[in-house]
């Protein structure tokens, strides 16, 4: 009977479950990297936009507040796309004849929307609420980033669910007063001074960290 | 054959993988989103016309009757009047805003005689219409709101036009008592 196996046959296979292994290792590192990359989470990137929108000018420069235009943010689930009614509130008189702005002059003879690119985007999967978020004092900031110095606008969080996840163990820290959630600065805002503010106010508005886990508080 | 077995099962799990991403884009429209179902392309859709809201009387009334001067109205009023308000009006009212010192027509102080003398339902039906250059925020103030801003409009002319006199004594006192860098405090505020 011949020899099915040669006799190398061990240091093959022992080569090969060695780079097997290492395949598998090298694979899961680069796919953790490219998870967490920006390339997969789009922060810092910017999307071409059929107007450039600057909210650097407009709320950085000018200081409309948030609400201003996004003025189902407090109500409703969606923080709400203004009208292009709101954007020619002050462009009916400004810019007139920019060419930058001829989109928003088309919309409003035409009827026809603005087709914005949408920048801070959720799954499908994922319920999110605006107003509940607003109303228990967890800044714009906090998600959106500071929108004031960016002249288009960029993801400034990961959006995924580890990091969401980050704020609904402990939401403490992340807390702030309702009626300053469109604040943009909150480097004067004393992490020591205010250690008992989160908890207290946690208590207060009757936040509740261990339900605030739960897989169908967002997957509903 | 095995081999076959094995490739069908492989393409099944591939197909599946590419399930996966219809988890993240589901076949359904977005609020603010295209609905190519509709003639105008849109998902959000207007009412039809001579619907009536659930919530429509309940606006109305709102936007009839005036509500009580209270300090929540008043606070409720700054809050609304800093958003809407404040970028032509400015936060004193005088109208020298960030958007006027951009070239848009300044709107009138609403320190002027005129306006202290109008009724609060005046600031309400502009609010509501609009006025001159000023487009309607309809869309953004709700009328109970409109209100607020009102009584607020009505606190700021006063904070500016009342004599310091018509204070009660220990406010008063606490008036002149201030420490405003050694400024000397007589009549109103400048």
């Amino acid at each position: 009977m011949p020899q099915i196996f040669t006799a190398s046959a061990d240091t093959w296979l022992r080569a090969g479950v060695l780079l097997a292994a290492m395949g598998v290792l090298v694979t899961g590192l680069l796919w953790d990297g490219a998870i967490g990359s920006s390339y997969i989470t789009a922060v810092g990137w910017v999307r071409d936009q059929p107007v450039p929108f600057s909210h650097k000018h407009h709320v950085g420069d000018v200081g409309i507040d948030c609400r201003y235009c996004h003025t189902t943010v407090e109500t409703g689930p969606h923080a709400g796309f203004p009208a292009t009614h709101t954007c020619m509130t002050c462009h009916s008189q400004l810019w007139t004849s920019a060419p930058a702005l001829a989109p928003v002059r088309d919309s409003l003879a035409t009827g026809t929307p603005i087709r914005w690119q949408r920048v801070a985007r959720l799954p499908d999967y994922v319920y999110f609420n605006h107003s509940i978020h607003v109303a228990r004092g967890v800044p714009c900031v906090t998600c959106h980033g500071r929108v004031d110095q960016m002249p288009l606008m960029m993801r400034a969080q990961p959006f995924q669910m580890r990091w969401c996840l980050d704020c609904h163990r402990d939401p403490g820290p992340h807390l702030r007063p309702p009626d300053q959630v469109t604040r943009m600065d909150w480097r004067a805002w004393d992490r020591e001074g205010h250690a008992d503010y989160g908890p207290h106010q946690a208590a207060l508005l009757g936040i509740k960290p261990e339900r605030m886990t739960d897989c169908t508080l967002c997957h509903r | 054959m095995r081999y076959l077995l094995l490739l069908a099962l492989c393409a099944v799990l591939i197909i599946l993988l590419v399930g996966c991403d219809e988890m993240t884009h589901q076949p359904r429209y977005q609020a603010a989103g295209p609905g190519r179902l509709f003639p105008d392309g849109k998902a959000m859709q207007a009412p039809p016309a001579g619907a009536v809201a659930q919530d429509d009387p309940a606006r109305a009334a709102a936007l009839d009757r005036r509500p009580a001067m209270s300090a929540a109205l008043l606070a409720r009023g700054r809050q609304r009047y800093d958003i809407y308000c404040s970028p032509c009006h400015d936060v004193a009212g005088t109208g020298h805003g960030a958007v006027p010192a951009r070239g848009f027509p300044a709107p009138p102080s609403l320190h002027e005689p005129r306006l202290v003398q109008a009724p609060s339902r005046y600031f309400v039906e502009v609010i509501t219409s609009g006025h001159g250059v000023m487009y309607s925020y309809a869309d953004r103030v709700a009328p109970a709101d409109r209100w607020a801003i009102a009584a607020y409009i009505r606190a700021l002319q006063l904070r500016r036009d009342a004599p310091a006199d018509a204070l009660e004594a220990t406010d008063r006192a606490k008036l002149y008592g201030a420490k405003l860098g050694g400024a000397k405090l007589d009549g109103g505020p400048p």
